[in-house]
């Protein structure tokens, strides 16, 4: 079997980089950033309830598949998805569709999957990756959150296709099934602007958007003021792992939307819009700021200082809320 | 952040791999860029690798002792805990409980295969492990 003429692309994030490399393969280009951005999904989560290694889960965007789900939507992809009840079904499946040369995106566990540096495999179930061959026993991937393709055995990508646990993939698989309709995104950006300034400042859920932030704020406070050192540490430092190295990270994904930003406001001739774009990417460098205190502190490098990382967070909180507001009051132009 | 200013520390858990990263160029346009990685990331990532290894060394103090079975040791060596490892095995986890104190060959034997495919460990090695000559 063989491959398929496929240019890999690297991306900030796994799951649009994938989207856009799933629309480059019909001959559909939109950078990753628009991907994201025509998506809405940025997002911030502070869910209590879901606990990973006794943490909470805390996200800085939409679930998993909502970038693929949205855009499916909003530009009537012809996608097709499948999932399997056994690894031979799901095996079988993915050999014929790259046989007969279709590029198809993968959900798949980061923990088995080789060449992934081994430091960095934990049981995440939601990682999104391209196949667009196979030679002999391996097939060749595109992993957008790498530098260059890469390869995987036939059994150890089954692996982690069938990974079991929270967010199970199931052997997940997507492609496109056919031509796309050519759309105008300049019509599509507005809608998006809105859609995700009414996730980030929406009122009802204390957890989301950047009421979740200010929640946020106020569990490290009080963890640092109530729980054992050693507990409090470690939370600091789930907070940072779940910000910055699971998947893009909370600053990451502001950088990656004010790329979006500043394309919207090219193509739709917006200076606001380029304007609002840098101060984006300066919240993405207070959530770092932030990262890089509680990263210290969680390793005792710097006393634990609960009040002080509240005091951040409220801060992004707040620049957050008027951000947001100003993107929608642009967007409405 | 601006291009320059793209941390290339060389984080050790990335293994030479470079992330991509979106920053402002001179002419004020965002682009990505490719990053090396910062300490933040790698002081956490250590960090939680680090945490499952003392958990599994004390699961092996505990194997040791006869308090614990070769299941625990093997759970925490493959970075999983126990509601992770009950809900991929699909046990309840109060039974998961029992059955990492207990050796591993007391587990009913279909639900041994079910630990060993999810831990990705034969199954003749968890029933033959033996704590003394482990690392």
């Amino acid at each position: 079997m063989g491959a398929i003429d496929f240019q890999h692309q690297q991306s900030a994030h796994c799951e649009s980089g994938v989207v856009a490399g799933l629309l480059r393969g019909q001959g559909c280009p939109l950078t990753e950033a628009m991907v994201f951005g025509l998506a809405s999904a940025l997002a911030f989560a502070y869910l209590g309830i879901v606990k990973i290694n006794e943490m909470p889960l805390i996200s800085y965007r939409m679930p998993p598949r909502f970038i693929l789900r949205r855009l499916r939507k909003l530009l009537r992809l012809p996608l097709r998805v499948e999932s399997f009840a056994t690894p031979q079904a799901g095996e079988r499946r993915l050999d014929e569709l790259v046989a007969r040369g279709t590029l198809v995106g993968l959900q798949s566990s980061v923990y088995f999957l080789p060449y992934i540096p081994v430091n960095m495999r934990f049981h995440f179930n939601a990682h999104n990756l391209l196949v667009y061959g196979r030679e002999d026993d391996e097939y060749l991937i595109s992993d957008p959150v790498f530098e260059a393709p890469t390869r995987s055995s036939v059994p150890e990508l089954t692996r982690a296709r069938f990974a079991r646990g929270v967010l199970a993939p199931r052997g997940l698989l997507y492609y496109l099934d056919g031509p796309i309709v050519p759309t105008d995104v300049r019509r599509l950006i507005p809608g998006a602007l809105k859609k995700e300034c009414r996730t980030m400042l929406q009122p009802l859920l204390p957890f989301v958007g950047v009421r979740g932030i200010r929640m946020l704020a106020r569990k490290v406070h009080k963890v640092a003021r109530t729980a054992p050192p050693e507990f409090a540490q470690r939370f600091v430092g789930h907070v940072v792992r779940m910000q910055e190295e699971i998947g893009t990270g909370g600053g990451g994904f502001r950088f990656l939307y004010g790329a979006f930003l500043q394309e919207a406001g090219t193509l739709l001739g917006n200076p606001s819009l380029q304007e609002l774009a840098l101060q984006m990417v300066g919240m993405g460098d207070l959530w770092r700021d932030f990262a890089y205190d509680a990263a210290r502190m969680s390793k005792g490098r710097l006393a634990l200082d609960g009040a002080l990382l509240s005091d951040q967070l409220n801060n992004i909180a707040e620049r957050e809320a008027a951000l947001f507001r100003a993107v929608r009051a642009a967007a409405l132009v | 952040m601006r291009v320059e200013d793209v941390p290339q520390e060389g984080n050790a858990t990335l293994d030479g791999q470079r992330k991509a990263m979106y920053a402002v160029d001179n002419d004020g346009r965002i682009a990505l860029v490719p990053s090396r990685g910062w300490e933040a990331e790698e002081l956490v990532t250590s960090a939680a690798v680090e945490h499952f290894e003392e958990l599994a060394s004390a699961a092996l103090q505990r194997v040791r002792s006869g308090t614990a079975g070769a299941l625990e040791y093997f759970m925490y060596v493959r970075r999983l805990d126990p509601p992770t490892l009950a809900r991929a095995a699909g046990v309840w986890r109060w039974r998961l409980k029992r059955h990492l104190r207990e050796p591993f060959a007391r587990i009913p034997e279909p639900l041994q295969q079910r630990y060993a495919e999810v831990l990705g460990v034969p199954r003749k090695q968890l029933l033959e492990f033996r704590p003394d000559i482990a690392a």
